[in-house]
Protein backbone atom coordinates (compact mmCIF):
# COMPACT_ATOMS: atom_id res chain seq x y z
CA UNK A 1 0.00 0.00 0.00
CA UNK A 2 2.69 2.44 0.95
CA UNK A 3 6.22 2.79 -0.22
CA UNK A 4 8.34 1.03 2.30
CA UNK A 5 11.56 2.63 3.33
CA UNK A 6 14.20 0.17 4.47
CA UNK A 7 14.52 1.77 7.88
CA UNK A 8 14.12 -1.35 9.99
CA UNK A 9 15.28 -4.24 7.85
CA UNK A 10 15.63 -6.73 10.67
CA UNK A 11 12.01 -6.27 11.70
CA UNK A 12 10.77 -6.33 8.14
CA UNK A 13 12.29 -9.73 7.49
CA UNK A 14 10.91 -10.90 10.78
CA UNK A 15 7.43 -9.77 9.82
CA UNK A 16 7.44 -11.35 6.42
CA UNK A 17 8.62 -14.61 7.87
CA UNK A 18 5.02 -15.72 8.12
CA UNK A 19 5.55 -18.82 10.20
CA UNK A 20 7.53 -18.89 13.37
CA UNK A 21 9.95 -16.75 15.17
CA UNK A 22 13.21 -18.02 16.47
CA UNK A 23 12.49 -17.30 20.14
CA UNK A 24 10.08 -19.69 21.79
CA UNK A 25 8.69 -21.04 18.54
CA UNK A 26 5.31 -19.45 19.06
CA UNK A 27 3.34 -18.57 15.93
CA UNK A 28 2.92 -14.97 14.88
CA UNK A 29 -0.59 -13.75 15.65
CA UNK A 30 -0.49 -10.05 14.81
CA UNK A 31 1.52 -8.99 11.84
CA UNK A 32 1.69 -5.32 10.92
CA UNK A 33 3.32 -4.13 7.72
CA UNK A 34 4.06 -0.53 6.77
CA UNK A 35 1.35 1.02 8.89
CA UNK A 36 0.83 4.77 8.59
CA UNK A 37 -1.81 6.54 10.61
CA UNK A 38 -3.15 10.07 10.30
CA UNK A 39 -5.38 12.28 12.44
CA UNK A 40 -6.55 14.60 9.66
CA UNK A 41 -3.35 16.03 8.19
CA UNK A 42 -1.20 15.08 11.14
CA UNK A 43 0.70 11.82 10.82
CA UNK A 44 0.71 9.95 14.13
CA UNK A 45 2.36 6.68 13.06
CA UNK A 46 4.94 6.21 10.34
CA UNK A 47 5.75 2.94 8.64
CA UNK A 48 5.26 0.59 11.57
CA UNK A 49 6.22 -2.99 10.87
CA UNK A 50 6.08 -5.51 13.67
CA UNK A 51 5.08 -9.11 14.31
CA UNK A 52 3.64 -10.13 17.65
CA UNK A 53 3.61 -13.70 18.91
CA UNK A 54 0.63 -15.64 20.15
CA UNK A 55 0.24 -16.26 23.89
CA UNK A 56 2.91 -13.86 24.96
CA UNK A 57 2.68 -10.40 26.48
CA UNK A 58 3.96 -7.68 24.19
CA UNK A 59 4.52 -4.29 25.81
CA UNK A 60 4.55 -0.95 24.01
CA UNK A 61 6.67 1.64 25.76
CA UNK A 62 7.64 5.19 24.90
CA UNK A 63 7.11 8.78 26.00
CA UNK A 64 3.66 10.42 25.96
CA UNK A 65 2.43 11.20 22.47
CA UNK A 66 4.75 8.70 20.80
CA UNK A 67 1.83 6.90 19.17
CA UNK A 68 1.79 3.73 21.27
CA UNK A 69 -1.88 4.09 22.24
CA UNK A 70 -2.84 5.04 18.71
CA UNK A 71 -1.09 1.94 17.45
CA UNK A 72 -2.82 -0.25 20.02
CA UNK A 73 -6.19 1.16 18.96
CA UNK A 74 -5.34 0.47 15.34
CA UNK A 75 -5.24 -3.25 16.16
CA UNK A 76 -8.99 -3.49 16.79
CA UNK A 77 -9.96 -0.49 14.66
CA UNK A 78 -11.08 1.56 17.64
CA UNK A 79 -9.73 4.62 15.82
CA UNK A 80 -12.55 4.18 13.30
CA UNK A 81 -14.93 5.97 15.64
CA UNK A 82 -12.75 9.09 15.70
CA UNK A 83 -13.73 11.26 12.75
CA UNK A 84 -11.04 12.28 10.29
CA UNK A 85 -8.61 9.40 10.86
CA UNK A 86 -6.93 7.49 8.05
CA UNK A 87 -4.91 4.27 7.94
CA UNK A 88 -2.47 2.94 5.35
CA UNK A 89 -0.70 -0.38 5.41
CA UNK A 90 -1.66 -3.83 6.59
CA UNK A 91 -2.61 -5.32 9.93
CA UNK A 92 -2.97 -9.08 9.72
CA UNK A 93 -4.52 -10.93 12.60
CA UNK A 94 -4.27 -14.69 12.21
CA UNK A 95 -3.42 -14.03 8.57
CA UNK A 96 -6.44 -11.84 7.84
CA UNK A 97 -6.03 -8.17 6.90
CA UNK A 98 -8.36 -6.32 9.24
CA UNK A 99 -8.34 -3.18 7.09
CA UNK A 100 -9.35 -5.05 3.94
CA UNK A 101 -12.58 -3.72 2.43
CA UNK A 102 -15.61 -5.60 3.68
CA UNK A 103 -14.06 -6.51 7.02
CA UNK A 104 -16.68 -7.01 9.71
CA UNK A 105 -15.43 -4.56 12.36
CA UNK A 106 -17.90 -5.82 14.96
CA UNK A 107 -16.64 -9.39 14.52
CA UNK A 108 -13.06 -8.12 14.69
CA UNK A 109 -13.64 -6.41 18.02
CA UNK A 110 -15.18 -9.60 19.33
CA UNK A 111 -11.88 -11.36 18.56
CA UNK A 112 -9.69 -8.49 19.76
CA UNK A 113 -10.85 -7.27 23.16
CA UNK A 114 -9.77 -4.05 24.80
CA UNK A 115 -9.27 -2.64 28.28
CA UNK A 116 -8.91 1.10 28.62
CA UNK A 117 -6.69 3.37 30.65
CA UNK A 118 -9.52 4.70 32.74
CA UNK A 119 -11.84 1.95 33.88
CA UNK A 120 -15.17 2.53 32.18
CA UNK A 121 -17.80 0.23 33.66
CA UNK A 122 -21.28 0.78 32.33
CA UNK A 123 -23.70 2.37 34.81
CA UNK A 124 -25.34 -1.02 35.32
CA UNK A 125 -24.98 -3.88 37.75
CA UNK A 126 -21.80 -5.93 37.98
CA UNK A 127 -23.56 -8.85 36.34
CA UNK A 128 -24.92 -6.75 33.50
CA UNK A 129 -21.49 -5.29 32.80
CA UNK A 130 -20.03 -8.73 32.19
CA UNK A 131 -23.15 -9.94 30.39
CA UNK A 132 -23.19 -6.95 28.02
CA UNK A 133 -20.84 -8.42 25.42
CA UNK A 134 -22.70 -11.73 25.59
CA UNK A 135 -26.01 -9.99 25.06
CA UNK A 136 -25.03 -7.72 22.18
CA UNK A 137 -23.37 -10.61 20.37
CA UNK A 138 -26.08 -13.11 21.34
CA UNK A 139 -23.40 -15.53 22.47
CA UNK A 140 -25.35 -17.46 25.07
CA UNK A 141 -28.57 -19.37 24.64
CA UNK A 142 -30.01 -19.62 28.13
CA UNK A 143 -29.95 -17.64 31.34
CA UNK A 144 -28.05 -20.41 33.07
CA UNK A 145 -25.44 -20.42 30.35
CA UNK A 146 -25.05 -16.67 30.65
CA UNK A 147 -24.75 -16.82 34.42
CA UNK A 148 -22.08 -19.51 34.08
CA UNK A 149 -20.18 -17.44 31.57
CA UNK A 150 -20.34 -14.35 33.78
CA UNK A 151 -19.04 -16.34 36.75
CA UNK A 152 -16.26 -17.89 34.68
CA UNK A 153 -15.19 -14.46 33.44
CA UNK A 154 -15.20 -12.92 36.91
CA UNK A 155 -13.14 -15.84 38.20
CA UNK A 156 -10.68 -15.42 35.33
CA UNK A 157 -10.35 -11.74 36.17
CA UNK A 158 -9.73 -12.57 39.86
CA UNK A 159 -12.78 -10.61 40.94
CA UNK A 160 -15.35 -13.34 41.69
CA UNK A 161 -14.66 -13.75 45.40
CA UNK A 162 -15.03 -10.04 46.00
CA UNK A 163 -18.31 -9.57 44.15
CA UNK A 164 -20.13 -12.91 44.15
CA UNK A 165 -22.56 -11.75 46.85
CA UNK A 166 -23.42 -8.49 45.17
CA UNK A 167 -23.58 -9.26 41.48
CA UNK A 168 -26.70 -7.18 41.06
CA UNK A 169 -25.36 -4.06 42.72
CA UNK A 170 -24.07 -1.16 40.68
CA UNK A 171 -20.62 -1.56 39.18
CA UNK A 172 -19.93 2.09 40.00
CA UNK A 173 -19.78 1.21 43.70
CA UNK A 174 -16.62 -0.86 43.17
CA UNK A 175 -13.14 0.49 43.90
CA UNK A 176 -10.90 1.66 41.06
CA UNK A 177 -8.92 -1.56 40.95
CA UNK A 178 -12.06 -3.68 41.10
CA UNK A 179 -13.62 -1.63 38.32
CA UNK A 180 -10.60 -2.25 36.12
CA UNK A 181 -10.72 -5.99 36.81
CA UNK A 182 -14.44 -5.86 36.01
CA UNK A 183 -13.55 -4.30 32.66
CA UNK A 184 -11.11 -7.14 32.09
CA UNK A 185 -13.78 -9.69 33.02
CA UNK A 186 -16.16 -7.97 30.64
CA UNK A 187 -13.62 -8.24 27.84
CA UNK A 188 -12.88 -11.90 28.64
CA UNK A 189 -16.56 -12.87 28.66
CA UNK A 190 -16.78 -12.80 24.88
CA UNK A 191 -13.69 -15.04 24.67
CA UNK A 192 -11.41 -12.94 22.50
CA UNK A 193 -8.17 -14.26 21.05
CA UNK A 194 -6.27 -11.09 21.76
CA UNK A 195 -6.54 -8.66 24.65
CA UNK A 196 -5.36 -5.10 24.16
CA UNK A 197 -4.67 -3.12 27.33
CA UNK A 198 -4.11 0.61 27.21
CA UNK A 199 -2.21 1.56 30.39
CA UNK A 200 -4.62 -0.56 32.44
CA UNK A 201 -3.00 0.23 35.77
CA UNK A 202 -1.98 3.85 35.36
CA UNK A 203 -4.83 5.15 37.52
CA UNK A 204 -4.44 2.51 40.24
CA UNK A 205 -2.56 2.31 43.52
CA UNK A 206 0.43 -0.06 43.83
CA UNK A 207 -1.55 -2.93 45.36
CA UNK A 208 -4.27 -2.79 42.73
CA UNK A 209 -1.56 -2.50 40.07
CA UNK A 210 0.12 -5.62 41.38
CA UNK A 211 -3.12 -7.56 41.16
CA UNK A 212 -3.59 -6.49 37.56
CA UNK A 213 -0.04 -7.52 36.72
CA UNK A 214 -0.50 -10.94 38.31
CA UNK A 215 -3.68 -11.26 36.32
CA UNK A 216 -1.91 -10.43 33.06
CA UNK A 217 0.64 -13.12 33.86
CA UNK A 218 -2.12 -15.70 34.28
CA UNK A 219 -4.07 -14.58 31.25
CA UNK A 220 -1.30 -15.06 28.73
CA UNK A 221 -1.82 -18.80 29.01
CA UNK A 222 -4.98 -18.36 27.01
CA UNK A 223 -4.71 -14.98 25.34
CA UNK A 224 -2.31 -12.94 23.30
CA UNK A 225 -1.84 -9.74 25.27
CA UNK A 226 -0.64 -6.38 24.07
CA UNK A 227 -0.17 -3.79 26.77
CA UNK A 228 0.67 -0.11 26.53
CA UNK A 229 2.50 1.27 29.52
CA UNK A 230 4.66 4.24 30.30
CA UNK A 231 5.92 2.49 33.37
CA UNK A 232 9.11 0.73 32.32
CA UNK A 233 9.33 -1.43 35.44
CA UNK A 234 5.86 -2.68 34.60
CA UNK A 235 6.90 -3.51 31.03
CA UNK A 236 9.93 -5.34 32.38
CA UNK A 237 7.82 -7.27 34.92
CA UNK A 238 4.91 -8.39 32.79
CA UNK A 239 6.04 -8.62 29.18
CA UNK A 240 7.94 -11.13 27.08
CA UNK A 241 8.51 -8.79 24.14
CA UNK A 242 8.80 -5.03 24.19
CA UNK A 243 8.43 -2.44 21.45
CA UNK A 244 9.82 1.04 21.96
CA UNK A 245 8.01 3.86 20.14
CA UNK A 246 9.31 7.36 19.62
CA UNK A 247 7.62 10.18 17.70
CA UNK A 248 5.30 7.85 15.83
CA UNK A 249 7.97 5.39 14.78
CA UNK A 250 8.91 1.97 16.07
CA UNK A 251 12.52 2.32 17.18
CA UNK A 252 13.23 -1.14 18.49
CA UNK A 253 11.41 -4.37 19.10
CA UNK A 254 12.69 -7.51 20.75
CA UNK A 255 12.58 -9.80 23.78
CA UNK A 256 12.01 -7.68 26.86
CA UNK A 257 15.12 -8.73 28.79
CA UNK A 258 17.32 -8.16 25.78
CA UNK A 259 15.75 -4.76 25.04
CA UNK A 260 16.24 -3.58 28.61
CA UNK A 261 19.72 -5.01 29.16
CA UNK A 262 21.30 -4.70 25.72
CA UNK A 263 19.37 -2.24 23.58
CA UNK A 264 20.62 -1.99 20.02
CA UNK A 265 19.53 1.58 19.42
CA UNK A 266 21.00 4.57 21.23
CA UNK A 267 17.51 6.09 21.59
CA UNK A 268 16.19 2.97 23.30
CA UNK A 269 19.10 2.91 25.67
CA UNK A 270 18.58 6.56 26.59
CA UNK A 271 14.92 5.93 27.24
CA UNK A 272 15.16 2.72 29.27
CA UNK A 273 17.95 4.16 31.37
CA UNK A 274 15.76 7.16 32.11
CA UNK A 275 17.79 9.78 30.30
CA UNK A 276 14.62 11.21 28.76
CA UNK A 277 10.89 10.60 28.70
CA UNK B 1 -1.16 54.45 51.82
CA UNK B 2 -2.13 54.12 48.21
CA UNK B 3 -2.46 50.36 48.54
CA UNK B 4 -4.84 50.78 51.44
CA UNK B 5 -7.05 53.16 49.48
CA UNK B 6 -7.17 50.73 46.56
CA UNK B 7 -8.29 47.90 48.80
CA UNK B 8 -10.97 50.05 50.39
CA UNK B 9 -12.22 50.93 46.93
CA UNK B 10 -12.06 47.28 45.87
CA UNK B 11 -14.09 46.22 48.88
CA UNK B 12 -16.59 48.99 48.27
CA UNK B 13 -17.05 48.19 44.57
CA UNK B 14 -17.40 44.54 45.44
CA UNK B 15 -20.22 45.37 47.82
CA UNK B 16 -21.75 47.76 45.34
CA UNK B 17 -21.92 45.08 42.66
CA UNK B 18 -23.34 42.58 45.11
CA UNK B 19 -25.99 45.10 46.14
CA UNK B 20 -26.85 45.92 42.55
CA UNK B 21 -27.19 42.25 41.70
CA UNK B 22 -29.49 41.72 44.63
CA UNK B 23 -31.57 44.74 43.60
CA UNK B 24 -32.00 43.47 40.05
CA UNK B 25 -33.00 40.05 41.32
CA UNK B 26 -35.45 41.60 43.77
CA UNK B 27 -37.00 43.71 41.01
CA UNK B 28 -37.52 40.71 38.78
CA UNK B 29 -38.99 38.68 41.61
CA UNK B 30 -41.17 41.60 42.70
CA UNK B 31 -42.64 41.94 39.22
CA UNK B 32 -43.37 38.22 39.16
CA UNK B 33 -44.76 38.35 42.70
CA UNK B 34 -46.98 41.33 41.88
CA UNK B 35 -48.42 39.51 38.89
CA UNK B 36 -49.06 36.41 40.95
CA UNK B 37 -50.67 38.38 43.79
CA UNK B 38 -52.84 40.27 41.33
CA UNK B 39 -54.00 37.05 39.72
CA UNK B 40 -54.55 35.43 43.10
CA UNK B 41 -56.62 38.37 44.38
CA UNK B 42 -58.78 38.34 41.27
CA UNK B 43 -59.03 34.63 40.70
CA UNK B 44 -58.70 32.76 43.98
CA UNK B 45 -62.35 33.42 44.84
CA UNK B 46 -63.47 31.78 41.60
CA UNK B 47 -61.37 28.65 42.01
CA UNK B 48 -63.59 25.77 42.99
CA UNK B 49 -64.46 22.27 41.99
CA UNK B 50 -67.40 23.72 40.15
CA UNK B 51 -65.05 25.97 38.12
CA UNK B 52 -62.88 23.01 37.16
CA UNK B 53 -65.80 20.79 36.14
CA UNK B 54 -68.08 23.26 34.33
CA UNK B 55 -68.41 24.26 30.73
CA UNK B 56 -68.15 27.89 29.64
CA UNK B 57 -71.35 29.91 29.93
CA UNK B 58 -72.86 33.26 29.04
CA UNK B 59 -73.09 33.96 32.75
CA UNK B 60 -69.63 34.45 34.27
CA UNK B 61 -70.47 32.96 37.68
CA UNK B 62 -71.53 29.68 36.07
CA UNK B 63 -68.75 29.32 33.53
CA UNK B 64 -65.95 26.83 34.02
CA UNK B 65 -62.70 25.67 32.52
CA UNK B 66 -63.28 21.95 31.92
CA UNK B 67 -63.16 21.79 28.09
CA UNK B 68 -60.09 24.02 27.95
CA UNK B 69 -58.28 22.01 30.63
CA UNK B 70 -59.07 18.69 28.95
CA UNK B 71 -58.26 20.22 25.56
CA UNK B 72 -54.84 21.40 26.71
CA UNK B 73 -53.96 18.07 28.30
CA UNK B 74 -55.13 16.23 25.17
CA UNK B 75 -53.33 18.51 22.70
CA UNK B 76 -50.07 18.74 24.65
CA UNK B 77 -50.08 14.99 25.30
CA UNK B 78 -50.47 14.34 21.59
CA UNK B 79 -47.80 16.96 20.87
CA UNK B 80 -45.40 14.96 23.01
CA UNK B 81 -46.37 11.74 21.22
CA UNK B 82 -45.54 13.37 17.87
CA UNK B 83 -42.55 15.50 18.82
CA UNK B 84 -40.60 13.07 21.04
CA UNK B 85 -39.91 10.27 18.56
CA UNK B 86 -39.33 12.73 15.70
CA UNK B 87 -37.13 15.05 17.71
CA UNK B 88 -35.09 12.38 19.48
CA UNK B 89 -34.75 10.42 16.24
CA UNK B 90 -33.53 13.48 14.34
CA UNK B 91 -31.09 14.34 17.11
CA UNK B 92 -29.70 10.79 17.21
CA UNK B 93 -29.20 10.87 13.46
CA UNK B 94 -27.50 14.26 13.46
CA UNK B 95 -25.32 13.53 16.46
CA UNK B 96 -24.43 9.88 15.95
CA UNK B 97 -24.57 9.31 12.22
CA UNK B 98 -24.51 12.44 10.13
CA UNK B 99 -22.23 14.98 11.79
CA UNK B 100 -19.65 14.89 9.04
CA UNK B 101 -21.73 15.68 5.98
CA UNK B 102 -22.33 19.16 4.62
CA UNK B 103 -26.07 18.47 4.52
CA UNK B 104 -26.05 17.69 8.24
CA UNK B 105 -24.34 20.97 8.96
CA UNK B 106 -26.89 22.85 6.87
CA UNK B 107 -29.73 21.10 8.68
CA UNK B 108 -28.06 21.93 11.99
CA UNK B 109 -27.92 25.67 11.27
CA UNK B 110 -31.52 25.66 10.09
CA UNK B 111 -32.75 23.90 13.20
CA UNK B 112 -31.06 26.51 15.37
CA UNK B 113 -32.80 29.19 13.33
CA UNK B 114 -36.16 27.45 13.49
CA UNK B 115 -35.99 27.52 17.28
CA UNK B 116 -36.18 31.30 17.05
CA UNK B 117 -39.06 31.61 14.59
CA UNK B 118 -42.15 33.36 16.08
CA UNK B 119 -44.88 30.91 16.97
CA UNK B 120 -47.49 32.60 14.80
CA UNK B 121 -45.50 31.55 11.74
CA UNK B 122 -45.89 27.93 12.86
CA UNK B 123 -49.60 28.67 13.25
CA UNK B 124 -49.80 29.82 9.63
CA UNK B 125 -47.87 26.76 8.50
CA UNK B 126 -50.21 24.53 10.50
CA UNK B 127 -53.24 26.25 9.01
CA UNK B 128 -51.96 25.77 5.47
CA UNK B 129 -50.45 22.32 5.86
CA UNK B 130 -52.47 20.40 8.43
CA UNK B 131 -55.87 22.14 8.53
CA UNK B 132 -56.29 22.77 4.79
CA UNK B 133 -53.95 20.61 2.70
CA UNK B 134 -54.08 17.50 4.85
CA UNK B 135 -57.70 18.25 5.67
CA UNK B 136 -57.39 17.64 9.38
CA UNK B 137 -59.75 20.52 10.08
CA UNK B 138 -59.61 22.43 13.36
CA UNK B 139 -58.96 19.21 15.20
CA UNK B 140 -56.92 18.18 18.22
CA UNK B 141 -54.58 16.44 15.77
CA UNK B 142 -54.01 19.61 13.73
CA UNK B 143 -53.31 21.56 16.93
CA UNK B 144 -50.93 18.92 18.25
CA UNK B 145 -49.12 18.63 14.92
CA UNK B 146 -48.66 22.41 14.80
CA UNK B 147 -47.36 22.57 18.36
CA UNK B 148 -45.11 19.59 17.63
CA UNK B 149 -43.52 21.52 14.77
CA UNK B 150 -43.07 24.45 17.11
CA UNK B 151 -41.27 22.50 19.82
CA UNK B 152 -39.35 20.16 17.52
CA UNK B 153 -36.26 22.40 17.20
CA UNK B 154 -36.03 22.77 20.97
CA UNK B 155 -36.37 19.00 21.42
CA UNK B 156 -33.69 18.31 18.80
CA UNK B 157 -31.23 20.86 20.15
CA UNK B 158 -31.55 19.79 23.77
CA UNK B 159 -31.40 16.09 22.86
CA UNK B 160 -28.20 16.64 20.88
CA UNK B 161 -26.76 18.48 23.84
CA UNK B 162 -27.62 15.54 26.09
CA UNK B 163 -26.14 13.01 23.65
CA UNK B 164 -22.95 15.04 23.39
CA UNK B 165 -22.58 14.97 27.17
CA UNK B 166 -22.39 11.14 27.24
CA UNK B 167 -18.76 10.28 28.03
CA UNK B 168 -16.72 8.91 25.15
CA UNK B 169 -15.44 6.10 27.36
CA UNK B 170 -18.94 4.62 27.53
CA UNK B 171 -19.21 4.40 23.75
CA UNK B 172 -15.70 2.99 23.44
CA UNK B 173 -16.41 0.39 26.11
CA UNK B 174 -19.45 -0.74 24.19
CA UNK B 175 -17.77 -0.81 20.77
CA UNK B 176 -14.80 -2.70 22.19
CA UNK B 177 -17.14 -5.51 23.25
CA UNK B 178 -18.34 -6.02 19.72
CA UNK B 179 -21.50 -3.93 19.93
CA UNK B 180 -22.80 -2.36 16.75
CA UNK B 181 -23.40 1.35 16.49
CA UNK B 182 -27.13 0.94 17.00
CA UNK B 183 -26.65 -1.36 20.01
CA UNK B 184 -24.29 1.20 21.50
CA UNK B 185 -26.78 4.02 20.97
CA UNK B 186 -29.78 2.06 22.19
CA UNK B 187 -28.23 0.30 25.19
CA UNK B 188 -25.66 2.84 26.39
CA UNK B 189 -25.93 6.30 24.89
CA UNK B 190 -29.67 6.89 25.05
CA UNK B 191 -30.14 5.59 28.63
CA UNK B 192 -27.24 7.77 29.75
CA UNK B 193 -28.63 10.80 27.97
CA UNK B 194 -32.21 10.23 29.13
CA UNK B 195 -32.20 12.65 32.09
CA UNK B 196 -30.84 15.39 29.85
CA UNK B 197 -33.31 14.57 27.10
CA UNK B 198 -36.17 14.71 29.62
CA UNK B 199 -35.03 18.14 30.79
CA UNK B 200 -35.28 19.40 27.22
CA UNK B 201 -38.72 17.85 26.84
CA UNK B 202 -39.94 19.55 30.01
CA UNK B 203 -38.90 22.92 28.63
CA UNK B 204 -40.38 22.22 25.22
CA UNK B 205 -43.74 20.99 26.51
CA UNK B 206 -43.96 23.83 29.02
CA UNK B 207 -43.71 26.15 26.07
CA UNK B 208 -46.40 24.20 24.21
CA UNK B 209 -48.79 24.43 27.17
CA UNK B 210 -48.62 28.22 27.15
CA UNK B 211 -48.83 28.76 23.40
CA UNK B 212 -51.88 30.67 22.16
CA UNK B 213 -51.05 32.27 18.84
CA UNK B 214 -50.56 29.16 16.69
CA UNK B 215 -53.71 27.55 18.07
CA UNK B 216 -55.79 30.64 17.36
CA UNK B 217 -54.28 30.78 13.87
CA UNK B 218 -55.27 27.23 13.04
CA UNK B 219 -58.76 28.04 14.26
CA UNK B 220 -59.08 26.42 17.66
CA UNK B 221 -62.53 27.28 19.00
CA UNK B 222 -63.07 29.82 21.76
CA UNK B 223 -66.42 28.54 22.94
CA UNK B 224 -66.60 24.77 23.36
CA UNK B 225 -69.48 23.29 25.31
CA UNK B 226 -68.23 19.71 24.94
CA UNK B 227 -65.10 17.62 25.53
CA UNK B 228 -62.90 16.48 22.64
CA UNK B 229 -63.88 12.88 21.96
CA UNK B 230 -60.97 11.85 19.74
CA UNK B 231 -58.09 13.36 17.79
CA UNK B 232 -60.51 14.61 15.11
CA UNK B 233 -62.64 16.67 17.52
CA UNK B 234 -62.55 20.45 17.59
CA UNK B 235 -61.04 21.71 20.83
CA UNK B 236 -60.04 24.68 22.87
CA UNK B 237 -57.08 25.17 25.16
CA UNK B 238 -56.43 27.02 28.42
CA UNK B 239 -54.64 30.07 26.97
CA UNK B 240 -57.38 30.51 24.39
CA UNK B 241 -60.12 30.31 26.99
CA UNK B 242 -58.27 32.81 29.16
CA UNK B 243 -57.77 35.13 26.20
CA UNK B 244 -61.47 34.89 25.41
CA UNK B 245 -62.54 35.72 28.96
CA UNK B 246 -60.12 38.62 29.31
CA UNK B 247 -61.60 40.26 26.24
CA UNK B 248 -65.16 40.26 27.70
CA UNK B 249 -66.38 43.46 29.35
CA UNK B 250 -68.06 41.91 32.43
CA UNK B 251 -66.05 41.93 35.66
CA UNK B 252 -67.07 38.34 36.34
CA UNK B 253 -65.18 37.13 33.28
CA UNK B 254 -62.02 38.93 34.39
CA UNK B 255 -62.22 36.89 37.58
CA UNK B 256 -62.76 33.72 35.58
CA UNK B 257 -59.73 34.60 33.45
CA UNK B 258 -57.60 35.06 36.57
CA UNK B 259 -58.81 31.71 37.89
CA UNK B 260 -57.99 30.17 34.51
CA UNK B 261 -54.46 31.56 34.74
CA UNK B 262 -54.08 29.90 38.13
CA UNK B 263 -55.21 26.59 36.66
CA UNK B 264 -52.75 26.98 33.80
CA UNK B 265 -49.91 27.73 36.22
CA UNK B 266 -50.84 24.75 38.36
CA UNK B 267 -50.86 22.48 35.32
CA UNK B 268 -47.48 23.79 34.25
CA UNK B 269 -46.00 23.22 37.69
CA UNK B 270 -47.52 19.75 37.91
CA UNK B 271 -46.09 18.77 34.52
CA UNK B 272 -42.64 20.04 35.40
CA UNK B 273 -42.70 18.45 38.83
CA UNK B 274 -43.66 15.07 37.38
CA UNK B 275 -40.95 15.24 34.74
CA UNK B 276 -38.30 16.30 37.24
CA UNK B 277 -39.37 13.50 39.56
CA UNK B 278 -39.06 10.93 36.78
CA UNK B 279 -35.70 12.35 35.78
CA UNK B 280 -34.29 12.22 39.30
CA UNK B 281 -35.48 8.66 39.78
CA UNK B 282 -33.81 7.61 36.55
CA UNK B 283 -30.60 9.32 37.57
CA UNK B 284 -30.63 7.73 40.99
CA UNK B 285 -31.26 4.28 39.58
CA UNK B 286 -28.32 4.59 37.23
CA UNK B 287 -25.93 5.89 39.86
CA UNK B 288 -27.09 3.76 42.78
Amino acid sequence: MTSQTPSLPSLRSLATDAGRRATGGRPIQIEVTGLNFYYGQKQALADITIAMRANVVTAFIGPSGCGKSTFLRALNRMNDIIPGTRVEGQVRIAGQDIYAPGTDVVALRRRVGMVFQKSNPFPKSIFENVAYGLRVNALTGSRAEMAARVEESLIAAALWDEVKDRLHESALALSGGQQQRLCIARALAIRPEILLMDEPASALDPIATQRIEELIYQLKERYTIVIVTHNMQQAARVSDDTAFFWLGTLVEFGPTDRLFTAPREKLTEDYVTGRFG
Amino acid sequence: MRAARTSVWAAFSDRLLQGLGLLVLALALAALGALLVDVLVDGAGRLSWQFLTSYPSRRPELSGILPALVGTIFVVGLTAVIAVPLGVGAAVYLEEYGTQSRLARLVEINIANLAGVPSIIYGLLGLGLFVRMMAMGRSVLAGAATLALLVLPVVILSTREALRAVPKSLREGSYALGATRWQTIWRQVLPSALPGILTGLILALSRAIGETAPLITIGALTYVPFLPADIWSPFTALPIQIFNWVSRPQAGFTEAAAAGILVLLALLLATNATAILIRDRLQKRRNA
